[in-house]
């Protein structure tokens, strides 16, 4: 006991020069191999450094998540040092948390310049970027070439292919089989993919970088349309209930042709025990037409010290580890987690295991932004009139001309003068 | 407190106030002094609470610094903007949140009453095994109500659900039923799961009051050879009429706070959205504080008048029983 606490003591000192060893509490995401991941990133940490991590784990959804971390930070407790952040937070939790300016020392210089400045608020760097997210298009390579299809480039394209494949598979037998499976229950994830339709069909963002909403446009209008389309016939019913987990546990059991979601799910769906190794392929999801363009929300984590903790220099310390070149090359070796840092881009070892992070590098630049700089604390509500309004829609309570009219009159309800 | 003290000493009150003897100054004191604690405590979790989320319902609190709370009157229920009206009396999310819970109470608590009082004659006949099959029977109410709700997520799931599978195999249905993704079933799977859960409750309450009643009527019943469902509704039910009203009651207060249950099945649906979904997303997902606390004090009144409803109304209804 006696030589490990000695060890322990002086690995600290050498390493990270702190005169004490502290326990730090990480709160990380657990979709997927994230918490797998995030534990053994914290481990290597806590071993190099001498101190302890406690890995709390958090809901998937990230609407739930914010839930758990508003509550958590306005009762101002120290129980989490390290917060896992949605690219969306920034401006919501910002207050609560700590600078890191101080301690990056200028990392953050290696990372998209787009998401540090997302991650600052009022000159302070509130997080630091650890994965980005843009929604990609899943498909089944063996199952396109069965049928003779290419994968689609436009929306309609992807329609008429699913249609074609899923009747195929189900006269072979396959009742279950659905052509596309996306994240359609009314929460933050079907913000993301309705963001990803209207804005490939250049209907915009919802609401503009300047503030004028948008979003009860033709364009806008059309693409749900056509999403609506889907619904019961491409689609299984069950989609308008269903988080990424569940698209992809359709998808990755063989029952679907398509999935629209976050680069994880390559990872996983080439894993030893999935059924369909070695038989995904993934494109860019499409245009909403041939002048359309293809686009992928930009989605993300960072990690956040809060104000709170006892020991926020340690706490930086293992975001500043975690954060690093190398556990982000790792992490997506492993994981398939996009990393933030540009020069990993050209890292031929990372391209070689996730070959769509260099074909689809321009989507990942061009990633489409949630409205949620410009909205700040309104973020939320816009965002859930917004997928409640898309909801309305899939289910065929509303017409997407209805609903995108009610729509534009709640958010100026939230609006009144100024977000 | 005034009433308490009435209740404990009538003789303070108005012109019968006499010259109180040193036994019955005693007798209060005492009284007093075992209560307190009591009352202590219910003032701190029950009366504070209660008190500060009417007082946050009149303020603009807002969850990322409750500490900069204004008092703002009644804006958070009703005012006038611009020349258009805001608030939670003119908010459609809010009005639909009330008639989604009234939907659901009035289906659940109709189902649970009438399954309850068959399961609670079965149970209070006599047959071998009955006190296993009692206590197995309370099952689904030991079961905390977010085990029981993901639970039954996974069986209601339309593509690995056991409950599509079964409908399947037996030709009831030819597709499988997204049951909790399309608006026509989400609340009834919602009822569905709410009526497996409470029905041992309603069964034990009811069963408690079969086992009270006197066995002459039906005695009396036998020798005049009355058959038995008359029985039921002559004799059995008007004699469990208070106590089924009582569970009634209690069922439905429950029902008007559901939460847990439809929040686990269908998260924020506005399809299902209840009174208390709509007070949690404004106070937790939209930091309105305020907001959130005007809706949780609505809510509050609602279920008061109807509890005052339904205890009229059933007083009144015992009364002409009592009349005939």
């Amino acid at each position: 006991m006696f030589r490990r606490l000695l060890l322990a003591a002086v690995a600290s000192i050498a390493a990270t020069g702190f005169a004490h060893a502290a326990e730090i509490a990480i709160s990380c995401g657990a979709v997927g191999t994230e918490l797998e991941l995030c534990k053994s990133g914290a481990e290597a940490w806590a071993k190099k450094t001498g101190n302890t991590v406690k890995v709390v784990s958090t809901p998937n959804e990230t609407n739930e998540r914010l839930a758990l971390y508003q509550q958590l930070l306005s009762a101002g407790a120290s129980d989490i040092d390290v917060f896992q952040i949605d690219v969306i937070w920034p401006g919501i939790l910002g207050s609560h948390f700590i600078d890191l300016a101080p301690y990056s020392k200028g990392a953050e210089k290696d990372h998209f310049p787009a998401i540090v400045a997302n991650n600052t608020v009022d000159g302070k760097l509130v997080a630091m970027p650890w994965f980005t997210d843009a929604g990609v298009l899943y498909y089944r390579k063996d199952l396109l070439e069965k049928y003779g299809a290419q994968p689609p480039t436009t929306w309609q394209e992807l329609t008429d292919t699913a249609a074609k494949i899923q009747e195929g598979e189900r006269k072979a037998g396959n009742d279950k089989f659905w052509g596309f499976v996306f994240q359609g229950k009314a929460y933050e994830g079907l913000t993301c993919d309705a963001l990803e339709w209207i804005d490939s069909f250049g209907g915009g963002t919802i609401i503009d970088e300047k503030g004028a909403i948008t979003v009860n446009n033709p364009k806008a209008a059309a693409a749900l349309t056509l999403a609506a389309s889907w619904i019961g016939k491409i689609v299984p019913d069950g989609v308008l209930n269903y988080g990424e987990e569940e698209a992809r546990g359709v998808f990755q059991s063989g029952n679907a042709a398509f999935m629209r979601n976050w680069p994880y799910a390559w990872a996983l769906g080439n894993g030893a025990d999935s059924p369909i190794k070695g038989k995904i392929g993934v494109a860019a999801l499409p245009k909403g037409a041939t002048d359309g363009k293809n686009t992928g929300t930009l989605g993300g984590w960072q990690l956040a010290v809060s104000k709170y903790s006892k020991s926020p220099e340690i706490a930086a310390d293992l975001v500043m580890y975690l954060a690093s070149l190398d556990v982000q090359k790792s992490r997506a070796i492993k994981g398939s987690f996009e990393p933030t840092i540009v020069a990993l881009y050209q890292d031929k070892e990372v391209l070689t295991d996730v070959p769509f992070f260099g074909s689809l590098q321009s989507t990942f630049l061009n990633a489409v932004a949630r409205p949620s700089k410009i909205t700040g604390a309104n973020y939320n509500k816009v965002s859930n009139a917004f997928w409640n309004a898309v909801h309305n829609v899939l289910s065929g309570k509303a017409k997407a001309e209805d609903s995108l009219a009610q729509l534009e009159s709640e958010l100026k309800r939230i609006k009144r003068s100024h977000w | 407190m005034v009433s308490f003290a009435a209740a404990l000493s009538p003789i303070f009150w108005g012109d019968q106030m006499v010259h109180q003897s040193e036994l019955t100054r005693a007798r209060l004191r005492s009284a007093w002094i075992f209560l307190a604690p009591m009352l202590i405590v219910l003032a701190l979790v029950a009366a504070w609470p209660l008190l500060r989320t009417i007082y946050l319902g009149f303020t603009d609190a807002n969850l990322s610094d409750p500490s900069k709370a204004q008092f703002i009157g009644f804006d958070n229920f009703l005012a006038k903007y611009e020349g258009e009206w805001s608030g939670l009396l003119v908010d459609p999310q809010w009005w639909n949140a009330v008639w989604n819970t009234v939907w659901f109470t009035v289906r659940s608590v109709t189902i649970e009453t009438v399954l309850g009082t068959i399961v609670a004659l079965v149970l209070n006949a006599n047959f071998p095994g009955r006190s296993i099959v009692r206590a197995a029977v309370l099952v689904p109410w030991a079961i905390p109500t977010i085990v029981s709700a993901k639970m039954w997520g996974w069986m209601l799931h339309d593509q690995f659900g056991v409950l599509n599978t079964i409908l399947q195999n037996l030709h009831i249905i030819s597709a499988p039923v997204a049951w909790t993704a399309n608006a026509d079933t989400a609340m009834w799977a919602v009822v569905i799961v709410d009526v497996w859960k409470t029905t041992p409750f309603m069964a034990l309450l009811i069963l408690a009051a079969l086992q009270m009643l006197p066995s002459d009527c039906y005695e009396a019943a036998k020798v005049d050879g009355i058959n038995p469902i008359k029985v039921f509704f002559k004799v059995t039910l008007p004699l469990i009429r208070p106590a089924l009203l009582v569970a009634v009651i209690f069922r439905a207060l429950d029902s008007l706070r559901i939460f847990d249950l439809i929040y686990v099945l269908t998260s924020n649906s506005r399809d299902t959205i209840s009174m208390s979904g709509y007070a949690r997303q404004q106070l937790v997902d939209f930091q309105e504080v305020g907001i959130g606390s005007a809706a949780a004090t609505l809510l509050f009144i609602v279920i008061a008048i109807i509890t005052v409803l339904a205890l009229t109304v059933g007083k009144v209804r015992l009364a002409e029983d009592t009349a005939r």
